[in-house]
């Protein structure tokens, strides 16, 4: 789905919500799913200029989880320890989204160069 | 664009709510806000978030500055009804509302405004 406007944040929040409810998350787990999905939804919009994101539901022996991959062609990110730190903030946010997001699920990983985007991917088992 | 409603209740503001917020929406509340404080001389705000499925940084930022604002127009605002699922994730997330007050449900947060009122303008501690 298209990650272009702030709009595209709360519908990939709702997208979310449906996904983790179709799998049967506990209430707690798919609130962190959807509150790290919609940090970094707002991320691909604010910071990358826009972008997508994809979802895929996944196995691993008997588990079932969710994998989410937020995608931009915007200006990377150049230093990456620093950007998971917390608080540190390249706009007017709280610095918590990347470093926070990562602590709400179980698996992340972040993918970037400068001048050719971001792609952060996440999973949560259930 | 929509608007969250501001109703006044005596010396205090009310706001509930319902919907799944975008960023400018919230935007306007917090200026929303600011201006009915000072047009209706409110000395107190309460915010029932009970309907909010989740509370990302921009939510959290923003309750965060309604707070502050309020506070330097000499209004206390308390935030009701957060689900145990949502404060769960909001702490792992890396945020603790600093400088907000908290109350578990609309009846207690009406609690600390009114002994606010009673005792003229003494700081609530509770």
């Amino acid at each position: 789905m298209p990650l272009q406007t702030e709009h595209d944040i709360v519908m990939s929040r709702q997208t979310v919500r449906k996904l983790t409810q179709e799998l049967k998350f506990s209430l707690v787990d798919q609130t962190k799913m959807i509150t790290a999905a919609s940090e970094l939804s707002r991320n691909t919009v604010v910071y990358g200029g826009g972008g997508e994101m994809r979802w895929s539901i996944v196995a691993n022996g008997g588990r079932a989880g969710l994998r989410l991959a937020f995608e931009d062609k915007g200006p990377g990110i150049p230093d990456v320890d620093l950007a998971l730190t917390d608080g540190w903030t390249s706009g007017k946010g709280m610095g918590v989204g990347l470093s926070g997001s990562r602590r709400l699920v179980n698996e992340f990983d972040l993918r970037t160069a400068p001048g050719e985007g971001t792609c952060v991917t996440i999973t949560r088992w259930k | 664009m929509e608007r969250i409603p501001i109703l006044q209740m005596g010396k205090c503001l009310l706001v509930t709510i319902q919907v799944d917020l975008q960023d400018q929406v919230a935007l306007r509340l917090q200026d929303d806000l600011s201006s009915t404080i000072e047009a209706t001389g409110a000395t107190g705000v309460l915010i029932d978030i009970s309907a909010l499925e989740i509370v990302d940084s921009f939510i959290g930022r923003m309750l965060a500055s309604i707070s502050g604002i309020a506070r330097v127009l000499d209004a206390t605002t308390v935030v009701v009804g957060m689900q145990p699922a949502v404060a769960i994730t909001l702490v792992e997330l890396g945020l603790s509302l600093e400088g907000v007050r908290t109350a578990l449900n609309v009846e207690r947060g009406m609690a600390m405004l009114s002994l606010r009122d009673g005792e003229g303008d003494h700081d609530l501690v509770d």
